[in-house]
């Protein structure tokens, strides 16, 4: 079942087109996260669906409701926000309670919902403390038990942990994926953090440019980018990618590199000396593994990376930069010649033209 | 499945509290400041005198104005003071504020001294300063009492020079303000500015006026256009001071406009003079709007 | 423990370290105290003078000289000034304008800074269409002269029925209080995150929820301040009171001018300077008390006002 539905939404600050004709269908239960460069709008999308900002053309459902000129309180919804926004002059338990009494609930009913939460959150100590005598984390697990008090169906996360140190950040990841384990509502979560977006989410919205570019599940997004932003955006360190066409018999070819492409599941089949670019991620370069791989080579190392407990190897293949990532005790020395090898299978080839997948 | 579509709900309605809540501000602007300046300016057209009335006269009452010896008294006095106080508390402010900006210690003590006239009214600096320049009991009194017999400094009571006896008020009151906004602005100089110029073995001095002033350019121009649209404005320290006189030595605009208004019950020579002042400001505000918010709607 | 830094660092003797030495009674330092020592004592004069010249006697003000103290203090003066001083054929003193003067302030200042923090919460936070057009007149209209509007005013007043009066008084200073006090609670309520206001939105609370339950408890410094600006403003006007109000009703200033510069009667300076005090008192007193924050205050308001 559908829980949010967004069909052509558009928005305009004044000339400014944020937002083109998006659509977005979330099921019910399920976590989308939103992922995309700074300033492509998902801030606004999430504003939007929560009826902060006035739609230029287009419409929102909620459960089957249209909700796009509601108020946002009669939405159910649910935000979290990155600066926490707790109310600075209430306690705890008031900032809880702030939406609750606005909707004139009885006040045992707010004191059974507020004891839920802090139960779940475990910021029951907490209830009496004004937000500035709480630490980052705990202010963030508040502004969670604000949206949570309200029992809505949706809950809308914009960046929740950026403003968080990379431990805190997580632990209440872990923390976040069982509230939803938990609750079974639906969440949509915008984020710069890719661990966070693959380990959160059941379906990744990749946006760019106020577009969606590919909707999918992390899996499908990681391993078959629909397209060259898409494929080049996600992942860390990112895709290598060898600019050259396709020459016939299925193969590609760039400056002296010929690569098998019997192996490659085309999307769309290629015409014959079409420019395309071919990507392979750097952890599906092998290197010195001794196997007999599709393609393979041999090639100098330029630049040896250590990362911890991987160890990035830079090499030049032809004439284009390849990065493979190796675990660190397998590391080679800058100089050494080394062989490295993958399968065509893994890779992603895209049309140099509009960047779509091959 | 939800399709059906919602319409766009009636724009008027839609935040309809804070529409309701700026009815106070919308009034003030369109009714007051617009209405009642549209007003003045067409019934300074008219020959008004007890009360208001629309019988246009054409410009007359502008050419009376220009051949009244008191306003032409008044315009005189206006640049006179304007001019002077402009480059008087722009040099003044500024010198004290480079002063206080030498990390001295008492420094607030010493801006709490500079800035306490500008808490009071200009009846009572006005007052004040007629009893410090009055010519029997005040300075000139002092002075004498030490063995100078000769000495006079008679502002108050002198046509020629009583313009500058309220110069010095108004420069009492008023500097301590610009003192403050330089000092604002010195602060928002970026420390590495004296460094650098430390390093390169740049006099203070030079590196004040040829660096650090052309930095604050944007503060002297805020402060210059506060000045100004104060200047034309002066009223109250003339009334308490000097009552425009001797004769009418001291007048200035704003008087005129009231003593036309509300004592000679001639109406439409005070629009006509109000009008006048209305223009001098647009002088000075027009480009500054121009320069400081034009520019900046385009590139935004 | 002073020796064994010095010890611990065998170069000390011969390279200059630590800070750099300072003389307390360097040129530079005779220079900037000595300019602003005597440029404290020029802006303190008259502050001074006022003070002896009201607790002098009229004898000793005759033959003495302004700038000495006074060899017999009398208060009589200040009495006389608040209680006996005479306006044309009144003779009540300024205490009845001091009154007068409260009974403007009081309500022009709550008014006033009621109506512009809406605003400018409204300009700041709900930004309807059009919205910036009327701020924009505002800001503009900051700069018109008075003059060019008091008599329109008059007439809407007169059409009010509150001409004269106080409650009319109150309306004009309102007015006039807005742009400055709208664009400093706009330029403060625009700095408080967005995000706090979307929150609250969510919580289902709507405009006036928004305005008494969360930005006003956060913006007290804020009202403060406009209040320090509003009560020095309306307590110091002049033009305002003398072409609104009748005189029962006038303010101190206007009442103050017409006592120090009435042509009757032998002039009594003592008396006048007291009077000329009593009405700067108030002023005073808020700006010594407020310290900073009046500062602020002016900054504020004057950057654009
Ligand atoms: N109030 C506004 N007026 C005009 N333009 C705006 C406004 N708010 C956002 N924008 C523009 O809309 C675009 C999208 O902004 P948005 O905040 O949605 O980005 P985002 O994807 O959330 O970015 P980030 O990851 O940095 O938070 C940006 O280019 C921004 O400059
Ligand atoms: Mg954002």
């Amino acid at each position: 079942m559908t829980s949010v539905l967004v069909k052509d939404l558009s928005l305009n600050f004044g000339a400014v087109e944020v937002l083109k004709k998006l659509n977005l269908d979330v099921q019910q239960g399920e976590f989308v996260v939103l992922l995309g460069p700074s300033g492509c709008g998902k801030s606004t999308l999430l504003n939007c669906i929560a009826g902060l900002l006035d739609v230029s053309t287009g419409q929102i459902f909620i459960n089957g409701k249209n909700v796009t000129w509601e108020e946002p309180k009669d939405r159910g919804i649910g935000m979290v926000f990155q600066s926490y926004a707790l109310y600075p002059q209430m306690t705890v338990e008031g900032n809880l309670s702030f939406g609750l009494k606005n909707a004139r609930l009885p006040k045992d009913e707010i004191a059974k919902r507020i004891a839920r939460a802090a139960e779940i959150l475990q910021i029951e100590p907490l209830l009496q403390r004004k937000p500035a005598a709480l630490s980052g984390g705990q202010r963030q697990r508040v502004a969670i038990g604000r949206a949570l008090v309200r029992d809505v169906d949706v809950f809308l996360f914009d960046e929740p942990l950026s403003n968080l140190d990379a431990k805190l950040r997580a632990e209440l990841r872990v923390e976040i994926k069982r509230l939803h384990q938990q609750l079974a509502n639906t969440m949509i979560y915008v984020t710069h953090d890719q661990i966070e977006a693959m380990t959160l989410a059941d379906r990744i919205a990749v946006m760019r440019g106020g577009l969606i570019q590919q909707f999918d599940s992390p899996q499908a997004i990681y391993n078959k980018p629909v397209n060259r932003f898409v494929a080049g955006f996600i992942g860390s360190p990112g895709m290598n990618f060898l600019e050259g066409s396709i020459a016939a018999g299925s193969t590609f070819s760039a400056d002296g590199v010929d690569i098998p492409l019997a192996r490659y599941e085309f999307a769309r089949q290629p015409a014959a000396g079409q420019a395309v670019g071919f990507g392979i991620r750097p952890e599906h370069v092998a290197l010195n593994s001794g196997a007999d791989w599709p393609f393979s080579a041999r090639v100098k190392v330029d630049v040896v990376e250590p990362m911890g407990s991987d160890t990035l190897v830079w090499t030049k293949l032809g004439s284009h930069n390849l990065a493979v990532r190796v675990p660190t005790e397998r590391m080679p020395a800058s100089g050494d010649m080394v062989d490295i090898g993958f399968d065509p299978m893994r890779a992603s080839i895209f049309d140099s033209g509009d960047g779509g997948r091959l | 499945m939800a399709t059906e579509i919602s319409k766009r709900p009636n724009s008027l309605f839609r935040n309809l509290n804070a529409k309701i809540a700026s009815i106070p501000m919308i009034l003030t602007a369109l009714v007051v400041f617009v209405g009642g300046t549209v007003w003045t300016v067409v019934y300074s057209f008219t020959n008004s005198r007890l009360l208001p009335r629309l019988q246009f006269v054409g410009l007359d009452q502008y050419e009376r104005l220009w051949s009244t010896p008191r306003w032409l008294a008044s315009i005189e006095n206006l640049m006179i003071y304007g001019v002077l106080s402009l480059i008087f508390s722009l040099t003044i402010g500024f010198v004290l504020a480079a002063l206080l900006d030498q990390k001295i210690r008492f420094e607030s003590a010493f801006r709490t001294i500079i800035l306490y006239p500008f808490a009071l009214s200009f009846i009572v600096t006005g007052l004040v300063w007629q009893w410090l320049l009055n010519p029997d009991f005040g300075v000139q009194h002092f002075v004498r009492g030490l063995g100078w017999e000769s000495f006079t400094f008679n502002p108050l009571y002198d046509q020629s020079i009583v313009i500058y006896g309220i110069l010095i008020a108004a420069l009492w009151q008023g500097t301590g303000l610009v003192m403050c906004l330089m000092l604002a602005g010195l602060r928002g100089i970026d420390e590495d500015i004296w460094k650098a110029a430390r390093i390169d073995g740049i006099p203070m001095w030079k590196t004040y006026l040829f660096i650090v002033i052309p930095m604050m350019r944007p503060v002297f121009v805020t402060t210059l256009v506060i000045i100004a649209s104060g200047i034309v404005r002066v009223y109250d320290l003339v009334v308490a001071q000097t009552s425009g006189g001797p004769g009418h030595a001291s007048e200035v605009p704003a008087k005129y406009v009231y003593d036309y208004m509300f004592s000679a019950q001639n109406l439409g020579q005070g629009f006509a003079a109000s009008t006048m002042m209305l223009l001098t400001v647009l002088i000075v505000v027009v480009p500054w709007a121009y320069l400081e918010f034009g520019g900046r709607n385009k590139r935004g | 423990m002073a020796d064994a830094v010095l010890t611990s660092h065998p170069a000390a003797g011969v390279e200059p370290f630590g800070p750099k030495p300072r003389r307390v009674f360097s040129r530079r330092n005779i220079f900037l105290y000595g300019t602003l020592i005597i440029v404290s004592l020029y802006y303190l004069l008259p502050l001074y003078v006022m003070i002896v010249t009201s607790l002098k006697g009229m004898p000793e003000i005759r033959f003495g000289n302004v700038f000495a103290p006074p060899l017999e203090i009398t208060f009589e003066p200040w009495v006389k000034a608040w209680s006996t001083a005479c306006t044309g054929l009144n003779c009540e003193g300024l205490s009845r304008g001091f009154w007068n003067s409260v009974r403007i302030t009081v309500p022009s200042v709550i008014v006033s800074i009621a109506i512009a923090s809406i605003n400018g919460y409204a300009l700041a936070n709900w930004r309807f269409k059009g919205a910036n057009i009327f701020f924009t007149i505002l800001i503009v209209g900051a700069f018109i002269p008075y003059q060019v509007m008091i008599y329109p005013i008059v007439i809407i007043l007169r059409e009010m029925g509150i001409y004269g009066t106080l409650t009319g008084l109150v309306l004009v200073h309102t007015i006039f209080g807005m742009p400055i006090n709208t664009l400093l609670f706009r330029n403060y309520f625009a700095s408080v995150p967005e995000e706090l206001f979307k929150a609250a939105r969510v919580d289902g609370a709507g405009f006036w929820g928004i305005y008494f339950r969360i930005m006003l408890p956060m913006s007290l410094p804020i009202f403060v301040v406009a209040m320090i600006i509003q009560v020095t403003g309306i307590w110091n006007d002049f033009l305002f009171g003398v072409v609104y109000t009748r005189p029962e009703t006038y303010p101190m200033t206007v009442q103050l001018n017409n006592i120090v510069n009435s042509v009757q009667g032998v002039k009594e300076y003592n008396v006048n300077m007291a009077a000329t005090l009593l009405t700067g008192l108030v002023p005073l007193i808020v700006y010594f008390i407020s310290g900073k924050l009046f500062v602020r205050g002016i900054a504020a308001g004057a950057v654009k006002g």
